[in-house]
């Protein structure tokens, strides 16, 4: 790309830049160098932080290291956190891969009134977490919900939901999955769409049939797509936090539902511990980093491109 | 009737039985929190539940206007949706062209640094986000989200790759007719981009109408809550009221329906590029 060599000098494109270096640097990249600091301290979040004002009392009163780092992986809570956040992704991600695989299916068809079905797949995900958690907490109440009331029909005696510790997380999942299918649905639709139909047609005069068809064309191709979902999937899994918030206030029985981002909010403004929970979402950062590094590595494995 | 024919019609029958089935237990919710919210509070608790609302009412939404501050976070929400989208677009378009049509030392290495922040997700910044904003006097007013919103890389990637795109001959022709950079942006490169505006605008209007996290974080008082806001705390408040929390969950949900409708192309785009906020 060619660019216009007649202005080619800073001072010409600092009045477009200025905006965003300035946003960059105030609400960015101070914030980042910020929580590292914080990170190191014992800062309640109530004293006033006098970090940028005199940095030297700050330290004098509050610094302690890694101490944070090292009570947080020493304690039982973060394992605990990490293990309902891998108990949501092993039930929420196949879940989510198959629905939202079969929505793109439907949505594929050229059928009358297709339309109307797109819309109505969207329709959650255009909901705020807020309204939608709202709402699926009230139709998961054990007596008076709706859901229940459906079991009840076809003689299913439904659980306890949000208030029994085994049934939370698959609330929160099933949530999710209500929420989210018509956004991964939509994302498969483009995989589809983007399939060259000469493979099927090869495929037909050599007698394929349906599912191997399936299995040995449309699976691989859609692999790309695939991979985008499960990675977002991943880090979005971590960041769990709305539907948490709103559903199951204390964070379900037992802690069931204590996840990443609703111990950090929790500790920084309900217990007052602002260098914990900088120094909980530092692990937080580590963790996604590793997850998705670990899935870039994976692809090549089972990823396969077309071109 | 053919057979092909009689196959094509049994399989435009699964479809619809398919698709229809899931769009159900889709919209099963939305039909629940709409029947709820026209209950009367007796009613919400029968058992066998009614699953058309014997006397329905309007009772919820004539208390849900009344209780203070829900007028207030309507507009709030409208407030913010608005300007925060115009002001992400107007920097990052900026941005966007000086990356992608002006010449300077260190473009791509800035560039780069712009990128390399989107690695960082927001939930492991929120809390320095917060403390700069208090140390600021930021914190509890609507307008810094403005300046929140100055830096945001997706946008600005997305406009530069657009702004690649357009032929450099359309700004020399610019040029020779005397023109400046302030005329080539304003009245050259933003309308030729004007698909790609259309397309983060909207993702950006659903974004801050639906975002829970950031203002949950920065804004305590009541006056200027957002619709989130003020449903999480009648969440608290009123917790068993079910036809008011469903009243108001339905009215959140009405206006983002409505852009929805008339932007659907410019929603499929951006969803599909992946703009929005989870």
């Amino acid at each position: 790309m060619q660019k216009i060599a007649r202005h080619n000098s800073f001072s010409k494109a600092l009045p477009f830049i200025l905006p965003s270096l300035a946003g960059l640097i105030v609400f960015s990249l101070l914030p980042i160098i910020t929580s590292l600091i914080i990170s190191t301290s014992s800062w309640d979040g109530l004293t006033k932080l006098t970090l940028f004002t005199d940095a030297k009392s700050f330290f004098n009163n509050f610094y302690i290291g890694l101490k944070n780092f090292r009570d947080i992986l020493k304690g039982d809570e973060f394992w605990k956190v990490l293990k309902n956040t891998l108990y949501f992704i092993v039930l929420y991600l196949p879940l989510i891969l198959i629905s939202s695989i079969a929505v793109a299916n439907i949505l594929n068809k050229k059928y009358r009134g297709i339309g109307f079905f797109r819309v109505l797949y969207y329709v959650p995900v255009l909901t705020s977490w807020v309204a939608g958690a709202l709402i699926w907490k009230w139709a998961l109440s054990p007596e008076y919900g709706i859901i229940n009331e459906i079991l009840d029909l076809i003689g299913i005696e439904g659980p306890k939901w949000l208030q029994s510790e085994t049934w939370a997380m698959p609330s929160i999942v099933l949530a999710s999955i209500w929420k989210d299918v018509g956004y991964f649905g939509l994302i498969f639709l483009g995989g589809l769409q983007s399939i060259d139909p000469t493979y099927y047609e090869a495929a037909e005069i050599d007698g394929a049939t349906g599912w191997r068809k399936v299995w040995y064309i449309t699976l691989p191709m859609l692999s790309p797509v695939t991979f985008f979902v499960i990675v977002i999937s991943i880090i979005n899994s971590f960041q769990l936090f709305p539907q948490v918030m709103v559903m199951t206030k204390d964070a379900g029985p037992n802690g069931a539902t204590q996840v990443f981002v609703e111990r950090i909010y929790k500790y920084a403004f309900k217990y007052h511990k602002m260098g914990y929970a900088a120094a909980y979402s530092w692990i937080l950062f580590v963790i996604i980093f590793i997850f998705t590094t670990l899935q870039l590595k994976l692809q090549k494995r089972w990823v396969h491109y077309d071109t | 009737m053919t057979r092909k024919n009689i196959n094509k019609y049994i399989s435009t029958l699964i479809f619809y039985v398919v698709g229809g089935l899931t769009a159900a237990i889709l919209l099963i919710p939305f039909f629940w929190m709409i029947v709820t919210s026209l209950k009367t509070k007796g009613a919400l608790l029968s058992i066998p539940v009614e699953w058309i609302p014997k006397n329905p009412s309007l009772a919820a939404y004539e208390k849900i206007f009344k209780l203070e501050g829900f007028s207030k976070a309507i507009f709030n929400s409208f407030y913010l949706a608005i300007t925060t989208t115009i002001v992400q677009i107007l920097s990052a378009s900026m941005a966007a062209y000086a990356f992608s049509k002006i010449r300077f030392k260190g473009n791509e290495a800035l560039f780069r640094v712009y990128l390399a922040t989107m690695m960082i997700p927001f939930q492991v910044v929120f809390i320095p986000l917060f403390i700069i904003s208090s140390s600021l006097r930021l914190t509890n007013s609507l307008n810094a989200f403005l300046l929140l919103q100055l830096f945001n890389p997706f946008a600005i990637f997305m406009l530069r790759q657009k702004m690649m795109g357009i032929n450099d001959s359309f700004i020399e022709a610019a040029i020779i007719d005397g023109a400046n950079h302030f005329h080539i942006f304003t009245k050259v490169i933003l309308p030729l981009s004007s698909g790609v505006i259309a397309t983060l605008g909207i993702m950006s209007f659903m974004g801050s109408w639906n975002d829970y996290l950031l203002p949950l974080v920065m804004i305590s008082d009541k006056k200027k809550f957002t619709l989130p806001l003020i449903l999480n705390s009648l969440n608290g408040q009123y917790g068993s009221d079910y036809n008011l929390l469903m009243a108001g969950s339905l009215i959140s949900i009405i206006p983002i329906l409505i852009v929805f409708m008339f932007a659907q192309k410019y929603f499929r785009s951006g969803l599909q590029v992946g703009g929005v906020k989870a």
